[in-house]
């Protein structure tokens, strides 16, 4: 576009630009030398990214507004997410290097595949698209740069439009359009190697470097995070600089309306990697925070559990060897390994134990349970400090457990009820419908000023500041709903100078797994199948990780397997009680 | 509460919907401004799929809640109003409608009127036509206040007509009122509908005006057009018209007919059973019987003592007569399985022998013809009617025991 000298072999201006960053001669296809560098410091941090020039007449930007492509979007949510992450305490490392390296090295691998191919249409300036010098080209895939300049009637804006809503199935096809340059590109269907970025494949990004650095914080409190405001993804946009007008299709792909799905961004983030064909993320080892012995003493905490069954999770996450370090740790595109979902694992990994001790069939563990009160109410105060704590009584546990666990659920249910999705800054989809958009912005705020105040005395609480445990018990209350010293003498027994558990007796939540890859998931979860504790308790780690109950059972069963293989290799009937 | 954990924008909006009814449901008014205040962001959404959008909930919702509230006021429900209407095209007419309501519940008449006739010069392309019943509403709705302010000139009127004086002024105004008043309810009523108080009014203006033929053609288009809902009303109305009127026995009694059809449990029955009972034509005695037997299945006419006093006449003068005990025994018939229970326990004789004698009276006679003189009812109402030696209850064991063979074929 700058470019304004003469074409060596047909004399015209006529200037678009290659892939390759080469201007190229619209007319009769010569190709120059000249390459263009954008280095536009307003967005980018020093990154060298190859633009595709459109050679499209723009939407008048007259309103101050600048040309922004939807990466750069992208990139500043990226950018805002990883600051707020630093503000949380991770190290500063994830943002400039870790975290930097990873999308630039998505930005390659994806420009390289980035084009738009309409059904049925010649692809006319085929010959002249060379792939990015930058990253090596697969000889095998069809240089798919797609000039945009295909639609060579001047290349307006309109028969853009009018294609991706067609495609899209936008309503007001003429007068849709973006703020963004190529908005509407954006949202035609791209074919699965490109991996298009979406709003909650930035939390996979963010979950990858997080990985990456051995961050102690997990997916399932990433997401908390997102959902309690502390790190940005709802209306992240409205920190975009005043120039990058967001409108039209630009909405559609920043404006989220609804929160991110942990298995969502799991998957995405494990398909990234494949992606940008990382290498073997760090080791996980022992001594990392996301390591199962690790988290299990957390979620042991905020359970409110004995601080003793951690001997037992220990043992258990040994047998069955899911504390290997290359079990752990995630290698890219080893589609053999079961993908580890680091959280999920460890709260699966103390409802077996649970089960091991307390068998969970709706009559042991109140038996058990019995029988600690009885112990413990003969006991004196004395010799329980003596002998390491009171009897740990299961129905104690579960009424205090419960009482909280059902406030915090409540208290959860109506914040979701009364969550504001909306920001400040008003967004449109076309300039047509901007006085209505606006309009009505100003209605709903009189009416939320009119009804606030009569909401009376109830102040909008403040964000409360970002906490790693949901729910704390403290062993100063003398009321003794604080359960980490309690004993779990009552439910073991000494056997050959081990300690094993009473209970001889365990049920398995299912004889075979699924195939996952076929439904999805390895057992399928209905909760009239189960008894009720199994099912307290499966409520209660899906209250602390916000995920449905059916995914920590699949860990469960997983677990389980691992944990019986030899016996299972014995055909049994279904729903057998083992002895152990 | 659901652990719900797919959460979007449609779902929030949905729990916080409920949560807003739940607070309405136990009148908690600041809690339901609370969750109100969360939901109106929905307006800036697109619902334009849904049955009910979130103008109209908000609409409502906000109505209830500044009605409510202790601390709203008159004006900041007229201000919400007034922001509704510019919410939804649509529904314009029907806002302000619901607004002149509200401010004539809060006794605000003139401004219920000022709304109301602004509402009626609302025009707005095809909208127009399509709000044509609402607008109709408005216009009869508006019409109504013009007869209450007719009224209130009238009464001026014969106030000073007492007291000797004349005034034209008032007597203008008036005429400009019911002529203002009688055009709008003329229209509305012409539509199919439920229009009692409508047709009350524009009725009341024709009589008093003395045009008593349109009068009785607009009741009996009210009462009688297939096209208009049943209503029990209409008849009422038309009947009080004619017996205004001074109509005869038998159009008053085919004005009637319908009623006990439709609500047998009338309270003009017995006005009905009076009428049939003098009738000189035997069907319409017969079906006088019907009719008073019909009201008194009826558990709110059970210690009605008039009506027991209709049914007792007719009875013990068709035991004296003795001519068409079939009537009675065919009423009888289909009553003798729970009758007794109903109205003729030894707990009720000895109650309303306590409360009200005139009605053990009527009942312990009727009771004595069709169940006989040995039936709980009748044997202690009498014997206490004796004892408190009341002449009208030894004549009444005289005439039962006399005539027991007849009501023994009776009771048969």
């Amino acid at each position: 576009r700058d470019f304004n000298e003469r074409c060596a072999q047909c004399s015209e201006v006529n200037w678009g630009l290659t892939d390759g960053g080469r201007y190229y001669c619209r007319s009769c296809h010569n190709v120059t030398e000249r390459t263009r560098e954008v280095v536009n410091t307003d967005f980018m941090t020093n990154s060298r990214v190859q633009t595709i020039s459109k050679g499209l007449k723009q939407q008048e930007k007259n309103d101050g507004g600048c040309e922004w492509y939807i990466c750069e979007g992208f990139q500043l949510v990226l950018k805002k997410q990883v600051e707020a992450l630093e503000a949380l305490g991770v190290c500063p490392q994830m943002k400039d290097e870790i975290l930097c390296n990873f999308w630039r090295c998505y930005l390659q691998k994806s420009k390289q595949a980035y084009c738009k191919r309409p059904a049925g249409e010649t692809v006319k300036t085929l010959s002249v698209c060379e792939s990015s010098t930058d990253v090596d080209s697969d000889p095998e895939r069809p240089s798919l740069l797609h000039l945009l300049s295909l639609s060579e009637s001047e290349g307006d804006l309109q028969t853009d439009c009018s294609f991706a809503s067609s495609v899209s199935k936008v309503s007001e096809s003429t007068s849709v359009y973006s703020g963004s340059v190529d908005g509407s590109l954006y949202l035609v269907e791209n074919q699965k190697e490109k991996l298009r970025m979406t709003m909650p494949m930035t939390l996979s990004f963010c979950y990858m470097a997080l990985l990456w650095v051995r961050e102690p914080i997990t997916l399932s409190e990433l997401l908390r995070f997102v959902v309690e405001g502390h790190i940005p993804y709802l209306n992240v946009f409205q920190h975009f600089p005043e120039k990058m007008k967001l409108c039209g299709l630009d909405l559609k792909i920043f404006c989220v309306e609804s929160w991110p799905v942990y298995e969502e961004v799991f998957n995405k983030m494990h398909e990234l990697a494949a992606f940008l064909d990382l290498p073997r993320f760090p080791d996980i080892t022992e001594s990392c925070f996301l390591h199962p012995d690790m988290l299990c003493m957390k979620y042991l905490m905020e359970a409110n559990l004995p601080d003793e069954l951690h001997n037992w999770t220990c043992r258990v996450v040994k047998k069955i060897g899911i504390g290997e370090v290359d079990f752990l740790t995630l290698t890219p595109g080893n589609k053999s390994t079961r993908k580890v979902k680091y959280d999920v694992l460890a709260a699966a990994v103390i409802v077996v134990v649970l089960k091991l001790l307390f068998l969970l069939d709706d009559h042991y563990e109140w038996l058990l349970s019995e029988f600690a009160e009885e112990r413990n109410k003969n006991n004196t105060e004395v010799c329980t400090f003596y002998s390491g704590g009171p009897y740990f009584e299961f129905k104690k546990w579960y009424e205090v457990v419960k009482h909280s666990l059902d406030l915090e659920q409540k208290k959860l249910d109506e914040e979701r009820a009364k969550y504001l999705w909306r920001c400040e800054k008003p967004l449109f989809y076309s300039v047509k419908n901007k006085s209505k958009v606006l309009k009505r912005r100003q209605m709903v705020m009189n009416l939320q000023n009119q009804f606030g105040k009569l909401s009376g005395s109830v102040q909008r609480a403040e964000k409360p500041n970002p906490s790693s445990f949901q729910l704390s018990w403290s062993e100063e209350k003398t009321n003794g709903s604080c359960f980490h010293g309690h004993s779990l003498k009552g439910v073991l027994q000494a056997k050959r100078g081990l300690l094993t558990a009473m209970n001889p007796d365990y049920w398995l939540c299912t004889v075979k797994l699924c195939n996952e890859n076929l439904c999805g998931h390895l057992a399928h979860y209905r909760e009239v199948e189960f008894p009720q504790s199994y099912h307290f308790v499966l409520g209660l780690f899906s209250f602390l990780l916000r995920i449905q109950p059916s995914y920590i059972h699949d860990e469960v069963c997983m677990i389980e397997h691992k944990l019986f293989d030899k016996k299972l290799c014995k055909k049994l009937k279904y729903n057998t009680v083992l002895r152990k | 509460c659901s652990n719900e954990h797919k959460l979007n924008f449609r779902k929030s909006k949905e729990a916080c919907l409920s949560y807003i009814q739940d607070a309405l449901l136990q009148k908690q008014w600041k809690r339901a401004a609370e969750f109100l205040t969360c939901y109106v962001e929905s307006l800036e959404k697109d619902y334009s799929r849904e049955h009910i959008g979130p103008s109209e909930m908000i609409w409502r919702i906000g109505s209830e809640i500044l009605w409510h509230h202790s601390q709203s006021s008159m004006k900041e429900f007229n201000c919400f109003m007034e922001q509704m209407k510019t919410l939804g095209v649509k529904r314009y007419l029907k806002v302000c409608l619901e607004h002149a309501f509200h401010l004539l519940c809060n006794g605000q008449i003139d401004e219920a009127y000022q709304h109301l006739s602004l509402a009626e010069s609302w025009r707005f392309g095809e909208q127009t036509a399509i709000q044509d019943k609402e607008m109709k509403l408005i216009q009869a709705y508006r019409g109504l206040l013009d007869y209450c302010s007719w009224s209130k000139q009238k009464n001026i009127l014969l106030e000073h007509g007492e007291d000797g004086f004349s005034d034209l002024a008032v007597e203008q105004e008036m005429h400009g009122y019911f002529r203002k008043a009688a055009v709008n309810l003329k229209e509305i009523i012409k539509i199919p509908g439920v229009w009692d108080i409508f047709v009350k009014c524009y009725v009341d203006l024709l009589e008093f005006y003395g045009d008593h033929n349109e009068a009785r053609q607009v009741l009996n288009e009210y009462a009688y057009n297939s096209k208009f809902p049943a209503n029990p009303n209409a008849h009422v109305y038309l009947y009080q018209f004619l017996k205004r009127q001074g109509e005869s026995k038998k159009s008053l009694i085919s004005a009637l007919k319908i009623l006990h059809d439709i609500v047998p449990s009338h309270e003009l029955m017995i006005d009905f059973n009076t009428m049939l009972q003098k009738s000189k034509k035997r069907k319409k005695r017969q079906l006088g019987l019907e009719v008073i037997f019909a009201a008194l299945d009826y558990a709110g006419w059970k210690e009605n003592a008039k009506a027991w006093s209709c049914l007792a006449r007719q009875v013990k003068q068709t035991v004296i007569s003795e001519k068409h005990l079939d009537w009675i025994k065919q009423e009888w018939n289909s009553r003798k399985d729970w009758w007794p229970a109903f109205h003729f326990s030894r707990y009720l004789a000895k109650r309303n022998w306590q409360e009200n004698k005139s009605l053990s009276y009527e009942k312990a006679l009727v009771a004595g013809i069709l169940l006989g003189k040995d039936c709980k009812y009748f044997k202690y109402v009498s014997h206490q009617g004796c004892k408190a030696q009341l002449k009208r209850f030894r004549m009444l064991k005289k005439f039962v025991n006399r005539h027991n063979a007849v009501c023994l074929r009776i009771s048969g």
